[in-house]
């Protein structure tokens, strides 16, 4: 993990995040020499002219004073201005040889693809010191890609293209928060950005290409369970009831679906559920699962359902 | 600017407890619903928006707890996000938009003006009502499945959700006409019916301040009227704006929606800002410094106010360029609002400075509400907003300008004319004591926040990373004290109305109108017409010289 944390901030890494702290802190020390200077006064003529003093009174207005305390603010604001568009120009506008992933958000994960056609939800996997440009939509509501550590933020909207572009300068994992919010699992639709190096990259390239044919299936189910599939987003293990039915005794359970009929959870209903999730659901909850057809390979589903069979 | 308006009556005879005032007037419960006598409705008012400021801070309550740990700590996900929007749209439309302006404005505008009433007596009733139909929608909507869309109602989620949206949407809606009524009826009272004598320039900053919130009113009200039928339009009939899915646009629905909501920010504010100059001038005994200066700067604020709504949408979509128009002219806000501050303080300066229960709020709200101003130029400035927007740093310089600026001007003003409203005194030292524990309590909660919203928490989270734990449990402990606080003032100002000591017609030794006039006052205000010689702020009592007067 990147370690270069400082109290106020994540750490810095993006090429462009070292602006935007400069930025900060120069308003910062604006603020804060204002408002002691303010605070300091009031205080002082609070004590200085509490009554019963005999100092006479004061002027009750003043132009060249009015003039002073409108004319410096606003040099220092117009400052702010130019430094924040410069730095915003920057944050928008990506290089030409910037690496295109596509982006798509719905409700509540992020899924990325590759121009090779690969695709991975919840990990958006990069070289360091090169830029990429994330091409962005949603399939249901807006949503928001924010990296703290890289100090940029790009609302995602449905029905509409959207990009953020970046450059990381620190090998590691960065967290992703959606921050417009987009309902009951708005809170959990976390990503992360995976930042190699480029031999870290070449190899994971590599390794993700190939299928994994030697993990245990309910091992690998519970790998797909938190990781790639978000499952634990919508679906608890312990019992509770979160945005989905919970996992915990799912299997071999008597579901009773929303038209009315009931059916036994067995290997195909799990399988169609995470194919094809609208077909057969269960009553109370919504609609809202997406599918994981073409997301999940035939064995990675199987490892689900042997992951929730051990749920008892 | 400067001295002394004929008096009405000797002060020894203005001082007794009035036989007749304007709560025994009339009599029964009717010649309540019914009167059109402005304090008895801004007493109305009052207690309402008292009522809706309780279950806004009980919901506040309720979030904050749930916070306390990641993950579920007493609700689950679907009830926190109702529990926030409600907080949310019970405070901003039933509690700060009438707070200041319906509830003081008028039990105080009239008197100020040194009229009998308001100019529309009748629509001012009707603003009321208006009000109690928009809460009963609002309060119909927390059974009818209450909403979870936050209380900003964006699209496309607003339009998807399966939470009561039509009806508070609607509550909203009927809302707006009791803010424009409002609006309309002070608009057109300081335009006919300032006392004789008394100019534009001599009229107390109260006045200046809710003129220039009420044109907002009028004016900014009814575009959210057009946004919220339109988003009940696309619920109930399907017609497409603003879903995509419809061929709508969802960030049309974000103009729409701020070009209200922006300047409704100083429809909560500028009369908070009008408080405060009443406060400062009676409690240092002198004319507010730069009078016309502070008096202008709220019109300049809701001028420039119009033009600023695109800096909550830096990172919506909206072109670059709109970005940088905006964040050009919110800057601009910071001027008037920094003069505003500049001159309370230089009233300070040289004056007779008097610690009193209102004047401490009046400072507590100085202190904070600069750092909420001051926090607002990290949210103009484009690349520093990229980062902070929709995190908690938001959520903390709103409250700092809403909860540490407006409710404290607010609670300021009540303490300020409570003895006017009622008659009596309250508990000083209580109130004192109960000031501090609200400035603890709200520092507590929402400065921890700013540092929540740098390391990059973001808002509307039911669920929060375990790095983020601490300064949310240290934010919840403090939204506790802040909530123990406002039970203190609740005790005390119902010990007063049972209990207080009399407290004649001017405990302040103020020098406005509303002051010359038995407390509480009879129904049509003044004995007789008040004539006004001079500006607002003229304190002769205090041994000061003529030359003084003349300024």
């Amino acid at each position: 993990m990147p370690t270069n944390d400082s109290i106020l901030f994540p750490p810095q890494a993006s090429t462009y995040a070292a602006d935007v702290d400069a930025l900060y802190y120069f308003i910062h020390y604006v603020a804060i020499f204002f408002w002691v200077l303010i605070v300091a006064t009031i205080f002082y003529f609070l004590w200085r002219y509490r009554r019963g003093h005999k100092e006479g009174v004061g002027p009750t207005h003043s132009l060249p004073l009015e003039l002073t305390w409108s004319i410096i603010p606003l040099i220092l604001v117009i400052a702010m201005f130019f430094w924040g568009f410069r730095g915003f120009m920057v944050l928008s506008r990506a290089p030409g040889d910037a690496e295109e992933i596509h982006v798509t958000a719905k409700k509540w994960l992020w899924n990325f693809e590759y121009p090779n056609g690969q695709q991975a939800i919840g990990e958006l996997h990069v070289e360091v010191n090169k830029p990429y440009k994330l091409i962005m939509t949603s399939e249901d509501v807006i949503h928001s890609f924010y990296v703290p550590s890289f100090r940029n933020k790009m609302d995602v909207l449905p029905g509409r293209i959207t990009t953020f572009w970046f450059e990381a300068t620190m090998t590691g994992e960065h967290q992703v928060f959606c921050t417009e919010y987009c309902g009951d699992g708005h809170s959990d639709m976390l990503a992360k950005v995976v930042v190699h190096t480029p031999e870290d990259y070449q190899r994971w390239l590599e390794e993700s290409q190939v299928e994994d044919t030697t993990t245990p299936l309910p091992e690998l189910g519970e790998r797909i369970f938190a990781g790639k599939g978000v499952c634990h987003t919508c679906h608890s293990t312990d019992g509770s009831t979160k945005v989905g039915p919970t996992f915990k005794g799912l299997f071999g359970r008597q579901e009773q679906l929303a038209d009315g009929s009931t059916v036994t959870v067995d290997e195909e209903y799990i399988r169609e559920s995470i194919l094809q999730p609208g077909a057969k659901v269960v009553q109370g909850f919504a609609p809202t699962m997406p599918t994981y057809q073409g997301q999940l390979t035939d064995r990675e589903v199987a490892g689900l359902i042997e992951y929730i069979k051990t749920l008892q | 600017m400067s001295t002394t308006t004929a008096t009405p009556a000797p002060a020894t005879e203005m001082d007794r407890w009035p036989e007749k005032h304007y709560w025994n007037a009339t009599k029964g419960l009717k010649s309540w619903l019914f009167t059109v006598d402005h304090k008895r409705i801004g007493m109305m008012y009052l207690i309402s928006i008292l009522t809706a400021f309780f279950l806004g801070g009980v919901f506040a309550i309720l979030v904050r707890t749930e916070l306390l740990t990641p993950g579920e700590t007493i609700v689950g996900a679907k009830t926190y996000n109702q529990l926030f929007t409600l907080h949310g749209a019970v405070m901003v439309f039933l509690f700060l938009v009438p707070s200041i302006p319906a509830a003081i404005g008028n039990f105080v505008l009239p008197m100020q003006l040194g009229a009998k009433d308001v100019a529309f007596p009748k629509l001012n009733l009707l603003s009321l009502w208006v009000y109690w139909l928009g809460s009963a929608f609002a309060i119909y909507s927390l059974f009818a499945g209450a909403v979870d869309t936050g209380w900003t109602f964006y699209t496309p989620y607003s339009l998807q959700t399966d939470t009561a949206v039509v009806s508070m949407v609607f509550a909203a809606f009927i809302l707006g006409f009791s803010s424009i009524l409002t609006g309309l009826n002070f608009i057109v009272s300081i335009h006919k019916l300032r006392a004789p004598g008394m100019t534009w320039f001599r009229m107390p900053l109260l006045l200046w301040a809710l003129y220039a919130t009420s044109v907002i009113q009028l004016l900014a009200t009814p575009v959210l009227a057009i946004t919220l039928l339109l988003i009940a339009a696309e619920r109930i009939f399907g017609v497409g704006i603003f879903d995509p899915a419809l061929g709508g646009d969802p960030v049309l629905y974000q103009h729409f929606f701020w070009f209200y909501s922006h300047p409704a920010v100083y429809i909560m504010v500028v009369p908070a800002f009008g408080v405060i100059s009443e406060l400062v001038a009676t409690f240092t005994r002198r004319p507010i410094f730069g009078y016309r200066f502070v008096a202008l700067s709220s019109l300049a604020i809701a001028f420039i106010g119009f033009f600023v709504w695109g800096h909550h949408m830096f990172v919506a979509g909206q072109s670059e360029y709109a970005g940088m128009v905006f964040s050009f002219l919110s800057f601009f806000i910071a001027i008037p609002t920094a003069v505003k501050i500049f001159n309370w303080t230089a009233t300070l300066f040289k004056g007779s400075n008097w610690l009193a229960s209102p004047m401490i709020y009046a400072i507590i709200f100085l202190v904070q509400f600069t750092i909420g101003g001051l926090t607002g130029l990290f949210l103009g400035a484009l690349s520093t907003d990229v980062h902070f927007h929709d995190t908690y740093f938001v959520v903390a310089h709103f409250h700092y300008v809403m909860m540490g600026g407006t409710v404290f001007a607010f609670i300021g003003g009540l303490h300020y004319w409570w003895p006017k409203m009622t008659g009596r005194m309250y508990n000083e030292k209580l109130a004192k004591v109960a000031a501090l524990i609200l400035a603890v309590g709200f520092n507590m909660t929402f400065f921890t926040q700013f540092i929540l919203g740098t390391r990059g928490m973001p808002r509307r989270y039911y669920n929060y990373l375990p790095e983020y734990g601490f300064l949310h449990g240290f934010s919840s402990i403090g939204s506790y004290i802040l909530a123990a606080g406002f039970v203190l003032i609740a005790f005390y100002l119902v010990q007063s109305l049972i209990s207080g000591a009399k407290a004649g017609a001017n405990p302040w030794g103020a020098s406005t109108l509303e002051w010359k006039t038995p407390s509480p006052p009879p129904t049509e205000n003044f004995p007789d017409t008040p004539h006004v010689q001079t500006g607002p702020y003229v304190y002769a009592e205090e041994g000061l010289d003529a030359s003084r007067r003349a300024a």
